[in-house]
């Protein structure tokens, strides 16, 4: 497997404050990659880094073996990448289908737009029953679901969610992360970040932990669901 | 007082209000994508009318077919104040982009007095000569033609917002700027692009009022205000409320003009802004809290 996504000792911040540092990760074509961590690891910052909100002060960012820091988030995007953020940052006078298609901001994305939103729907039937409905006035699942699906629109090679679970009840929890490995299966490849581990490993070929900025320990699934760290730090057993 | 003086001032007011309207909408245009308050709007708009003037005394282009040049430049305008100047202070605290915009109102005023002098101008058109009687009321063409127009732009704005991918971006920006970013929009070109239509809104109004009223370089500030007022009545950010916030000013104004004196136009404008805000804090269409 090719590498798609690749981190090499990045350090990001905010003003005087370093966030994380020396931050190494990969994500392989067609994986789900999980990147877990407490409140305040420094999760968000690192997918605002990928993504281009903030600066990278050190390291290497690379999608596909072309560099990504320093560009702008709309030239990232266009590479590929999208980003379902923490809190779902939906547009809530919109309606649910303008959202979706605000999504598809690339040429090739717009152009596809009818037939992806087909897929869309059907990955999220409600959405498709809530078309024309504000964005602010779907319930926490729907709008969670439409964050997705806005950004399955720009066709991502990488599909990154920023804490897809948080706030959900656990049946709507239950139905998108089988959406999401639904997703996967049929080419996407995912990074997402979470603290619920358990539900994040389940979904997960690899994962990283994230722990005061920087990466304290990595590895398969299997090899994180058997370590005594993960068990006893996040998993409460 | 009889009914075809009331219905007279009823029209007149009515077919003015146009105008007022679209200075209106290009002001909350601005507000609503960027939450910046445009106080040079006023003196965007005397240059939309020294444009107008240009273009007829110099090429012989009526104003009624030149606005669209008009709105053209003021649109450069706009888009380049916003990207060399408003960008730096758009998350700055209020105190310091009223610095600047009223510097921007300056600048602008200052160089209409060079260029153009001090004194009064008004532009000529043939349309403004020619008028209609409807039984007792006449219409003066002039105004019907620029109501009309003023009708239209609102309407193409409202369209551009509603259908077009890049006013859905605008629209989405003034949503929600931070996830319109997440999903690869360039905000700042979203921006540039909302204050260039918010002063071609406001350069055609000032090009399509230039027949009807005289200008000159020190206009601008209280065109400025007669903005802020519309759009505080509607509802800042709404554009259906700056619509008919302008209508309804232009009426009342009018009517203040039948029943008290011309001079009062001010006083009725600012009464009716206390009397709506009295009982809608958040003015006639806006979402904000009481
Ligand atoms: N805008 C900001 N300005 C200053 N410091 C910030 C900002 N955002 C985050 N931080 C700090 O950076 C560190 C990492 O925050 P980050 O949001 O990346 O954590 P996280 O792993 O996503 O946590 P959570 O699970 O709670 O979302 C924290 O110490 C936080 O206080
Ligand atoms: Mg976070």
């Amino acid at each position: 497997m090719s590498t798609l996504l690749r981190l090499e000792g990045i350090e990001v911040g905010y003003g005087d404050l370093t966030a994380v540092r020396e931050v190494s990760l990969e994500v392989r074509t067609g994986e789900v990659v999980a990147l877990i961590g407490g409140n305040g690891a420094g999760k968000t910052t690192t997918l605002r880094a990928i993504t281009g909100l903030l600066p990278v002060r050190r390291g290497v960012i690379e999608l596909d073996g072309q560099r990504l820091d320093g560009l702008s988030p709309s030239r990232i995007v266009a590479r590929g990448l999208a980003h379902v953020p923490e809190g779902r940052q939906l547009f809530p006078t919109m309606t649910v289908r303008e959202n979706l298609e605000l999504g598809a901001a690339g040429r090739e994305a717009r152009a596809r737009r009818h037939e992806t939103l087909e897929w869309v729907f059907r990955l999220f039937p409600r959405l498709q029953e809530r078309n024309r409905q504000l964005a602010g006035t779907l319930s926490g699942g729907e709008q969670q679901m439409c964050a997705i699906g806005r950004g399955l629109m720009a066709r991502p090679r990488l599909l990154m969610l920023d804490e897809p679970s948080l706030g959900l009840a656990p049946v709507v929890l239950k139905t998108i992360f089988e959406t999401l490995a639904e997703i996967n299966r049929t080419g996407t490849t995912i990074l997402v970040v979470e603290q619920n581990v358990a539900r994040a490993l389940a979904l997960s070929h690899r994962g990283y932990v994230l722990e005061n900025g920087r990466i304290a320990l990595s590895g398969s699934r299997d090899e994180l669901l058997a370590s005594g760290h993960i068990k006893q730090a996040y998993l409460g057993l | 007082m009889d009914a075809a003086l009331i219905g007279q001032g009823l029209l007149s007011g009515l077919l003015f209000g146009g105008v007022y309207s679209l200075m209106a909408v290009g002001l909350t245009l601005i507000f609503g994508v960027m939450r910046v308050v445009n106080f040079a709007h006023g003196d965007m708009m005397v240059w939309g009318m020294y444009l107008a003037w240009m273009l007829a005394t110099r090429l012989g282009v009526d104003p009624y077919a030149g606005f669209v040049l008009c709105a053209g430049g003021l649109f450069v305008v706009g888009f380049v104040v916003q990207r060399t100047l408003v960008d730096r202070i758009v998350d700055a605290p209020h105190e310091m982009q009223i610095l600047l915009m009223l510097g921007v109102a300056l600048v602008l005023e200052n160089a209409a007095l060079v260029a153009f002098g001090p004194d009064p101008q008004r532009v000529r058109s043939a349309l403004t000569a020619s008028t209609l009687w409807l039984g007792p009321i006449f219409v003066d063409v002039g105004r019907l033609v620029t109501f009309g127009l003023a009708v239209l732009l609102t309407g193409a704005l409202y369209l551009f917002l509603a259908r077009t991918p890049l006013g859905r971006s605008v629209r989405a920006a003034a949503d929600n700027p931070y996830g319109a970013l997440v999903i690869g929009t360039d905000v700042r070109r979203v921006y540039a692009v909302a204050f260039g239509i918010g002063a071609a809104c406001v350069g055609a109004a000032g090009a399509l009022v230039s027949p009807i009223l005289p200008f000159q370089p020190a206009g601008g500030l209280s065109l400025s205000v007669a903005s802020f007022n519309i759009v505080i009545i509607g509802g800042m950010g709404s554009l259906l409320g700056a619509f008919v916030g302008g209508l309804l000013v232009s009426v009342a104004e009018s009517m203040g003009a039948v029943f008290l004196a011309p001079s009062m136009k001010e006083l009725v404008s600012f009464s009716l802004l206390i009397a709506i805000l009295l009982f809608r804090p958040a003015g006639l269409f806006g979402k904000g809290s009481a």
